[in-house]
């Protein structure tokens, strides 16, 4: 078990995420930024598709009611370990009692905590992502217990080569999206020369920008959009969505971010700035 | 088949999306389902999703495309092709709504805008079958077509923060339900009591794409009632099988 003392800003559970259920208006969810939590799962041996904890800008505090190993990937949040600090990218045995403390995302948006074996929360349609409604909850809350596997001795000689993430990058790569081919040659040099702010509208289900691109493009009879689908809405304004967002919509599909850039771009929080690479791909 | 001419483009790395003509026509809506019920059939291999809405289909691939050319061309062979599907019985659902103001914080400005009497919205409303088209934007979100052009309104120029869960909605030339509370920018004219998405249901979405909807106006007491009756698991959707 792990018990969640203080589960911080907003913290979920997520795994690789929710497919088979799109055709029902059901998110992808999963964790925002992938590379990380592959990475935690990666050095505790587990496979990629295990649950991991996902901390958002404030991490919380959180303690093991078994012997474990675990690993902490993403932002730097000082995390301690009964008071003494840990290292990221690195598995750490952890003792029946133990109390895993995070403080403030140093650089960085979202830390992703390991454990091995997984997290065992229920799994809802086929995974485990916390999304309200599908599961009961949206965050985790003060006082959850949550499963993990008893701990099976792994063997420690193998090692991971940590190539460690850079999320002080800021350039999103992106595709051009279903209807960049209606914008006008000036709209597209904005979009791509422009330094976008992002505005305190950021959560799991998009990032609004703040910078407007002025806006004659006609709504699309509605469609669908994808995590990492830049929406230019009527008012001028762009929404870059992420990974729970919904699953169809009505605004001009502007740009597709890559999904290393959707995980970059998980590591951004509010004033950070970033600016659009288009990947120039031909169509049919 | 193939009645229609398609444009096929990449969306990102790892989807393709085909659009129909631009318009909400039920002959497209038809065709649409007919492609999609085609890929899920007989070419489902590294397809993760299959989303189909009014004038098109995306394909969520499970990894990058490797040559988006020659995947488009499986796709458009496909749809030329001369397979078929079989299809499943459509139903046709009585969905309650109460049409009351106090359910429908914009009915008083949408009656305003259109000149219309709160009564004449009302029976506009429940005077059309629509049809669901698709599930989007939430889980249990029905997009509805077939709604009246004297309803047409565009949505809000900026959305509601939080629209009521069973609040019905139109949006444009489009009605639809909202399944929970969320932000939203359509314009809400009543309620219904109804859960419109059910993680523990067998089917989490009572209505499916094809499905046909008829509001039937209820009384804001009967809709409490009902609604009582629906947390109790205790009322049963009405419905008639419609291949029509």
């Amino acid at each position: 078990m792990i018990e969640v003392i203080n589960p911080g800003f907003y913290s979920t559970v997520q795994d690789q995420g929710r497919y088979g259920f799109a055709h029902l208006g059901v998110p992808f969810s999963g964790a925002m930024d992938k590379a990380s939590a592959n990475l935690a799962n990666n050095i505790v041996g587990n496979n990629y598709h295990e649950a991991v904890i996902e901390l958002t800008i404030i991490g919380g505090v959180f303690r093991f009611g078994c012997e474990t190993v675990i690993s902490i990937s993403g932002a730097d949040m000082k995390p301690v370990l009964n008071e003494i600090p840990v290292s990221l990218n690195k598995r750490i045995t952890v003792k029946k009692n133990d109390i895993l403390k995070f403080s403030v995302a140093q650089t960085g948006c979202r830390t992703y905590l390991a454990v091995a074996g997984g997290i065992q929360s229920p799994k809802i349609l086929s995974s485990r992502s916390m999304f309200l409604p599908v599961t009961h909850c949206s965050k985790l809350n003060r006082g959850d217990m949550l499963s993990i596997k008893s701990f099976e001795q792994t063997p420690t000689k193998y090692f991971s080569k940590i190539k460690n993430l850079d999320f002080t990058k800021n350039e999103l790569q992106t595709y051009p999206g279903p209807e960049f081919e209606n914008l006008s040659s000036h709209q597209k040099k904005l979009l791509e020369a422009t330094k976008f702010t992002i505005s305190n509208l950021n959560n799991r289900m998009g990032y609004q920008l703040n910078e407007l691109i002025e806006n004659n493009v006609n709504p699309i009879i509605t469609s669908a959009v994808l995590p990492g689908t830049v929406q230019l809405t009527p008012g001028g304004k762009l929404i870059v969505l992420m990974r729970d967002a919904q699953t169809t919509g009505g605004y001009p599909r502007v740009l597709q971010l890559s999904d290393d850039a959707i995980n970059l771009l998980a590591q951004k929080k509010t004033s950070d700035l970033v600016s659009f690479s288009i990947i120039k791909q031909n169509q049919t | 088949m193939g009645r229609f001419n398609l444009v096929y483009k990449p969306f990102g790395n790892q989807a393709i999306l085909v659009e129909w003509p631009k318009k909400i026509d039920a002959e497209i809506q038809e065709d649409v389902w007919f492609f999609k019920n085609l890929i899920k059939e007989f070419s489902v291999k590294s397809k993760l999703e299959v989303i189909a809405a009014y004038n098109s289909i995306t394909i969520i691939y499970k990894s990058t495309i490797d040559n988006v050319y020659s995947e488009i061309s499986v796709l458009k062979s496909l749809y030329k092709g001369e397979n078929s599907v079989v299809v499943r019985d459509r139903k046709l659902w009585e969905v309650p709504v109460c049409y009351h103001p106090d359910l429908a914080p914009d009915l008083y400005s949408l009656s305003a805008s259109k000149n219309l009497t709160l009564e004449h919205i009302e029976s506009l409303h429940t005077g059309s079958k629509y049809t669901v088209s698709f599930i989007g934007f939430l889980p249990g979100f029905l997009y509805l077509s077939g709604l009246n052009d004297l309803l047409y309104t565009p949505r809000k120029s900026s959305p509601a923060k939080q629209i009521t869960a069973g609040s019905v909605a139109i949006g444009d030339r489009q009605t639809g339900i909202y399944p929970m509370n969320s932000p939203g920018g359509w314009q809400i004219i009543g309620n219904s009591p109804l859960n419109f998405f059910d993680v523990n249901a067998k089917n989490p979405c009572f209505a499916a794409p094809g499905d046909g909807i008829k509001f039937v106006s209820v009384s804001i007491e009967e809709h409490r009632e009902i609604k009582r009756q629906v947390a109790d698991k205790a009322y049963l959707i009405n419905y008639q099988i419609s291949n029509d």
